[in-house]
């Protein structure tokens, strides 16, 4: 397995991403600076929380645009595993590798807490490890989680089985509890929630374990 | 030439923020305000002469950062 985290101004859990994945991958992560237009032969990409850039213009605006991310769009679009994380999830949108946007929280606080996630597809590199229908705990902290699809693109996504995780009491206002999507083809994930947050019982749970066993199994 | 761009949301986009100051606003007394919708303002100021080619490019910018389509709308006011 070879991952890699980038790295952008204000990121600030790309350590956090980088320690689940070297405890449970086995692998020390590159982690590669956000003003590099290459990026080395890699097999997962892991774009981490954070507030890049400040969240200037809009959360991940400035980080989508950003020289590294061309080669990680072409490189998504190749097939590579790529898993966006709370900021991560922002520059993903921003960047059209997924689907919607993600908005200001409805009650327009910074949300910060433990939340149950429902696993809605183990049918995926990501989330193999899992039960589909399995209940998990995720951490959130967050001011623009609230994730917004039109009507038809929420459509699309749903009858594609794009969702990957919905709350079960939504925290932010999200459409249709929407915590976590794929892209079509399943080898993009965004999600809120941080699981290289719970990665053992001393940090407050290892359901976040999970997706990285699922990573390694796949990869 | 200056542009003069605004970036408003989309009207199927709820704006929590505008509520939360159409809310202020009517406890200050301001009554009869029946929505509030906030948005950007940005300021170009462009080397740009020609009219038409300074239209495309800001339209171009707008497109690939100063607006979100999926869930803004723009407009471009030029002032020479």
């Amino acid at each position: 397995m070879k991952p890699a985290v980038i790295v952008f101004p204000a990121s600030n859990c790309d350590r956090d991403a980088a320690v689940a994945i070297e405890k449970i991958c086995g692998v020390k992560p590159l982690m590669v600076w956000h003003g590099d237009s290459t990026l080395p032969d890699v097999d997962l990409i892991v774009i981490p929380g954070g507030f890049s850039f400040g969240d200037y213009l809009r959360c991940g605006a400035m980080a989508a645009r950003s020289p590294v991310m061309r080669e990680v769009v072409a490189r998504a679009n190749n097939g590579t595993p790529v898993l966006g994380i709370c900021n991560g999830f922002q520059v993903l949108t921003e960047a059209g590798l997924l689907p919607g946007a993600l908005m200001m929280n409805a009650h327009l606080k910074f949300v910060c807490k433990d939340v149950a996630l429902k696993v809605e597809s183990n049918q995926s590199m990501f989330t193999s490890a899992y039960q589909t229908g399995e209940i998990v705990t995720y951490t959130v902290a967050h001011h623009e989680g609230n994730y917004f699809a039109d009507d038809a693109t929420l459509d699309q996504i749903e009858q594609n089985g794009q969702v990957a995780f919905r709350y079960l009491d939504n925290p932010n206002g999200a459409r249709n509890d929407i915590a976590g999507i794929f892209n079509k083809e399943r080898n993009v994930l965004g999600l809120m929630p941080h699981p290289e947050r719970m990665i053992e019982r001393d940090l407050g749970g290892d359901d976040g374990a999970r997706m990285f066993e699922s990573l390694v199994a796949s990869l | 030439m200056k542009a003069r761009v605004h970036v408003t949301l989309k009207s199927g986009v709820l704006d929590p923020q505008g509520r939360a100051i159409q809310h202020t606003l009517g406890s200050l007394g301001f009554g009869g305000v029946s929505d509030v919708r906030q948005g950007k303002y940005l300021e170009l100021d462009l080397a740009e002469t020609d009219r038409d080619a300074a239209e495309r490019s800001v339209k171009d910018m707008c497109e690939k950062l100063l607006a979100n389509t999926v869930i803004e709308n723009y407009s471009i006011d030029l002032v020479e």
